[in-house]
């Protein structure tokens, strides 16, 4: 069974957390606040560990050692970069993820490899394009 | 010499107050409005509100000259790591020295690469350490570059290394001592130097060798 890390159990996190472990994975899912196990439903099957995701020992109590893949979804970018290179550095996590919202600091980490997704960039370009899609044939008619 | 000195709380601000008092050029970076305003008063246009873990923020406090020296004194961790991490790679920043605030994180920071650091907690620990007799070895420096460190050993009377030579002495490999303290005289140690109960040694070795050399000398 392949192993997850997700750290942050806000909205992104911890849906992500219940469609790995849909797909089969053996999840862990480790966030700073208890009452955030409630956003993975009543009776969730994995493990829950509260804690702050730079703690080396609490990953390594999560299982980071034999981790296939981590998530760094907490909500601050700084720390998500941070456990994200301890991650595939220290741990060497053959899969990490990190989640930034600040496209500059995206831009620069994954230069220096990481696998990142900025959620912002994704979000400028979906508005764009959906932007675009009005406004083209309205630009027609006007040329028409 | 310009410097960037990132997080305007107790230590940033002193730091500032210190460098521009040495004729420096300084640009502190403050996020919080409140600190900001504080130290607005105090530094004019010497400080610069904003994140400074945001390229933007540091690249209008003129980090892309690049300054000589960014300080990365924030309250937190990662922050202080990225600050330090964007300066070095990013813009070239010769030199970065960046705050511990959790010594839990102190491995992070080596790890990426974020050299020198501070941390109040380990030099706190490391004077207890001094002051408290209970501790028969005590850190004094850690060279990090070199991976090296310094330590202090107090010889006393049952200690096994008590009347040998430190030739006689099998030091463990990547250890040796420096220095020897007797009655208020340091003398530099040599293969003849024989050790006797009260003397304070100074030893250097590689991190990780203290429990061998404290068993040699003090077999504990």
């Amino acid at each position: 069974m392949l192993k997850a890390l997700v750290i942050g159990c806000g909205r992104v996190g911890s849906s992500i957390a219940l469609q790995l472990h849909q797909e089969g994975w053996d999840v862990t899912v480790v966030d700073e606040n208890e009452d955030a196990l409630s956003r993975l439903g009543e009776s969730w099957p994995g493990t829950f560990i509260v804690g702050h995701g730079m703690d080396a020992d609490l990953l390594r109590e999560a299982g980071i050692e034999d981790a296939d893949a981590l998530v760094a979804a907490t909500d601050g970018d700084n720390t998500n970069i941070i456990i994200g290179q301890v991650a595939q550095k220290r741990f060497d996590v053959r899969c990490v993820v990190v989640r930034i919202l600040d496209p500059a600091r995206a831009k620069f980490y994954a230069e220096r490899g990481l696998n990142i997704v900025c959620p912002t960039s994704v979000a400028i370009d979906r508005l764009m394009e959906a932007t675009r899609a009005c406004a083209v044939p309205a630009a027609e008619e006007v040329a028409g | 010499m310009y410097v960037i000195v990132a997080g305007g709380g107790k230590i940033g601000a002193n730091v500032t107050r210190s460098l521009l008092r040495l004729g420096y050029e300084v640009t502190l970076i403050e996020q919080r409005r409140d600190r900001f305003e504080q130290l607005e008063d105090e530094f004019e246009h010497q400080v610069q509100r904003g994140d400074a873990t945001e390229l933007y923020v540091l690249e209008r406090a003129g980090i892309a000259r690049p300054p000589d020296v960014v300080l990365a004194l924030t309250g937190d961790d990662e922050d202080n790591m990225i600050i330090g991490q964007i300066a070095r790679e990013k813009y070239g920043v010769p030199k970065v020295i960046a705050r511990v605030n959790d010594p839990r994180n102190q491995p992070h920071f080596d790890l990426l690469g974020i050299s020198p650091t501070i941390c109040a907690t380990s030099s706190v620990m490391a004077l207890v350490e001094h002051e408290v007799p209970e501790h028969d070895l005590i850190h004094l420096l850690e060279l990090r570059r070199e991976n090296l460190e310094i330590v202090e050993v107090q010889i006393d009377g049952d200690a096994p290394a008590t009347g040998k030579s430190i030739e006689a002495l099998s030091l463990p490999e990547g250890s040796r001592l420096i220095s020897v303290m007797r009655g208020g005289r340091a003398e530099i140690a040599v293969g003849s130097t024989v050790l006797e109960a009260g003397d304070q040694v100074l030893a250097i070795l590689e991190p990780g060798k203290e429990d061998e050399l404290r068993r040699v000398l003090l077999r504990r």
